[in-house]
């Protein structure tokens, strides 16, 4: 794709004037400013192509097809019911369960994650040993995939002979159900995620921490301030952007979550979410609304409303930060 | 989750050349403030380094033991002898030797059109001048808010029109090339790559595609390997959509390890033997290459 447009004689026409016969020459130069003209689009157009057929157009698409009743078997017949799933979903208990759970689950996993991240990106900026091992452990649990994870997770926190049971159980705390119990089930799920990604952010904020001059933390210690007045006076203000990053990258997963909630516990064939919803996410219950109850126009229905939960989040998130300058 | 992938590196994009070390270096760590690590440091960071591995340890332990000493009370801590047998029955009975062979396939084009596209495209954006660049640039950046799952009605109708359901090109298709991949080698090349190359390959009369091949690969090669690496990680790993689309009889690693615990007969150490299975060649690529790996995703991290 890139290289049709760019096909011009190679170095066939270097600009030395010792050459004559002006046409080829001139043909020579046009093909020289085509080439400087056009090359840089025809570079970049493989990502914007690929980006616009699977990503924008399915996109845009959805909120067309959300208008709709399409069912799974009958792909091509759409038959136009205006707003109607926007008014089911609206009055629809699964929904708002749904989104409850996707924010509880989310507030539950990124928080802890990106403050445990920060403790260990903190460990990990001091001069030591074997750093690179714990680096590289880290980032170990970034190399497994949601599935893994998840199914082993599931085995961790089974209630008759889960690890994590028999742990309490050693020091006399009675079994807990992770699974049926609504905030055990996401608290456990969290774990899963937590888990994934706690070492991956570590990894950023330490490049972020590596990147602070080090005469701020001189000028620190010679105002005589404590190891955790340099962290929390110079460390964390060094790592804003990354920090603010990070939090945008954790909410859109949480917002997304899908994988963990399905595997955690039942299984694809099980119900999604739990026997009653107690941790069914936004994404799955767009799962269920396409993939187990075959209506697509009301999982796109979903999908938009995902959308706008990741715009409004962004929103008040702007709207926070505004506030907070103007009072500062 | 796939969002989650490289970050990007925010600061401004044109750096003075002064301070520009040479290609290899900058996918190293740079030293910056650091005292001496305390007992209680290392304390805590051996910690850490339990919980993350332990997880994969004790698959590996109910990978190699039989179903009910995994059950029992309390639960075993050292391996058993049935780890090889395990993952032969994982491999034959779990559609797992298919899926393997699916991932790698999948992963590794992926990886591969990543790279080469993501290597195109970060050269435009960083050394070619061209109407619109920013603009294109602030593009890219922004598809990276927008998370790939909120399409899934349409490219699944998408794709049973074209007749890939069920099939590879279903899931290779849609990430043949990553906004944070261009992204992260347009950071790398501005850095990396001096102007005056470019420049040289021009007065020579070279066109943009033979200084592309002979001038700008030789210099990214470093960074288009931890790209390699970390796109195929995701791409290995990757679920939602493989899962929409694909089915049992030609799954993906994390596609069939669902299948394998969705049985009555929950058989917890060959479900634990599937997810060994399937993480393997990804643990292997960490012990091999998780020097590079790190200060990729180092190097593509927003600093300041």
């Amino acid at each position: 794709m890139a290289t049709s447009t760019t096909r011009a004689p190679a170095g066939e026409e270097p600009p030395s004037p010792t050459r004559t016969t002006d046409a080829p020459r001139r043909r020579g130069a046009l093909l020289h400013r085509l080439d400087v003209k056009g090359a840089p689009y025809a570079f970049v157009a493989p990502f914007f192509v690929v980006f616009a057929a699977f990503s924008f157009y399915p996109l845009v698409y959805t909120s067309w097809i959300s208008l709709h009743r399409v069912e799974l078997a009958t792909l091509d017949v759409m038959e136009w019911v205006a707003l109607d799933n926007y008014v089911e979903l609206w009055g629809d208990e699964r929904f708002w369960n749904a989104l409850a759970n996707t924010i509880t689950i989310g507030v539950i996993s990124t928080v802890p994650q990106l403050l445990m991240a920060l403790g260990l990106a903190h460990l990990l900026n001091y001069r030591m040993r074997a750093s690179l091992f714990f680096r590289v452990a880290s980032l170990v649990p970034y190399a497994t995939s949601v599935a893994a994870a998840a199914l082993v997770f599931t085995m961790i926190f089974e209630r008759d002979f889960g690890m994590i049971n028999w742990a309490l159980g050693t020091v006399g705390i009675d079994p807990v159900d992770w699974e049926a119990d609504k905030w055990p089930a996401q608290v456990a799920i969290s774990t899963i995620v937590i888990w994934r990604w706690t070492g991956y952010n570590a990894l950023l904020y330490l490049a972020a921490m590596q990147a602070i001059p080090a005469d701020r933390y001189e000028a620190a210690s010679l105002d005589g301030a404590s190891r955790w007045k340099q962290f929390t006076h110079v460390t964390v203000p060094g790592i804003r952007s990354t920090i603010v990053f990070t939090i945008v990258l954790s909410t859109i997963g949480a917002t997304q979550l899908f994988g963990e909630p399905l595997i955690f516990g039942q299984g694809p064939n099980g119900v999604t979410g739990g026997a009653d919803n107690q941790y069914q996410t936004l994404g799955l219950l767009l799962y269920e609304e396409g993939w187990k109850n075959y209506q697509m126009g009301r999982s796109a229905t979903v999908a938009w409303a995902m959308f706008l939960l990741l715009v409004l989040v962004f929103v008040v998130q702007r709207l926070i930060k505004r506030l907070r300058s103007r009072t500062s | 989750m796939t969002t989650h992938s490289l970050p990007a590196r925010t600061d401004t994009p044109d750096r003075t050349p002064a301070t520009k070390p040479a290609g290899r270096r900058l996918l190293r760590q740079r030293a910056g403030r650091q005292h001496h690590a305390g007992p209680l440091a290392y304390v805590l960071l051996v910690i850490m380094a339990v919980l993350s591995i332990f997880p994969l340890y004790w698959t590996m332990v109910a990978a190699s033991t039989d179903n009910t000493r995994v059950s029992q009370t309390p639960p075993p801590f050292l391996p058993g002898p049935n780890l090889f047998s395990n993952l032969a029955r994982a491999w034959d009975e779990a559609a797992m030797g298919k899926a393997m062979i699916n991932s790698l396939i999948v992963a590794g084009v992926i990886a591969l059109s990543t790279v080469m596209f993501a290597t195109l495209a970060g050269f435009a954006f960083a050394k070619l001048r061209f109407k619109g660049r920013n603009v294109l640039l602030m593009l890219v950046i922004g598809t990276m808010m927008v998370p790939p799952q909120l399409g899934v009605v349409p490219l699944f109708m998408m794709m049973s029109e074209l007749g890939w359901s069920q099939q590879l090109p279903a899931v290779i298709f849609p990430t043949l090339v990553s906004a944070v991949g261009v992204f992260f080698m347009r950071q790398y090349l501005s850095e990396a790559l001096p102007d005056e190359l470019v420049e040289a390959g021009r007065v020579d009369g070279a066109h943009s595609l033979r200084i592309f091949w002979s001038i700008v690969l030789p210099v990214a090669r470093p960074a288009m390997a931890v790209l390699f690496m970390i796109t195929f990680v995701h791409a290995w790993n990757d679920f939602f959509w493989p899962f929409v689309v694909l089915d049992m009889t030609n799954p993906t690693v994390p596609v069939a390890l669902t299948q394998l615990s969705a049985g009555y007969v929950r058989d917890q150490s060959l479900i634990m033997a599937g997810a060994l299975l399937g993480t393997l060649p990804l643990l292997a690529m960490f012990v091999v290459f998780g020097r590079q790996i790190v200060s990729g995703i180092m190097a593509g991290a927003v600093k300041g």
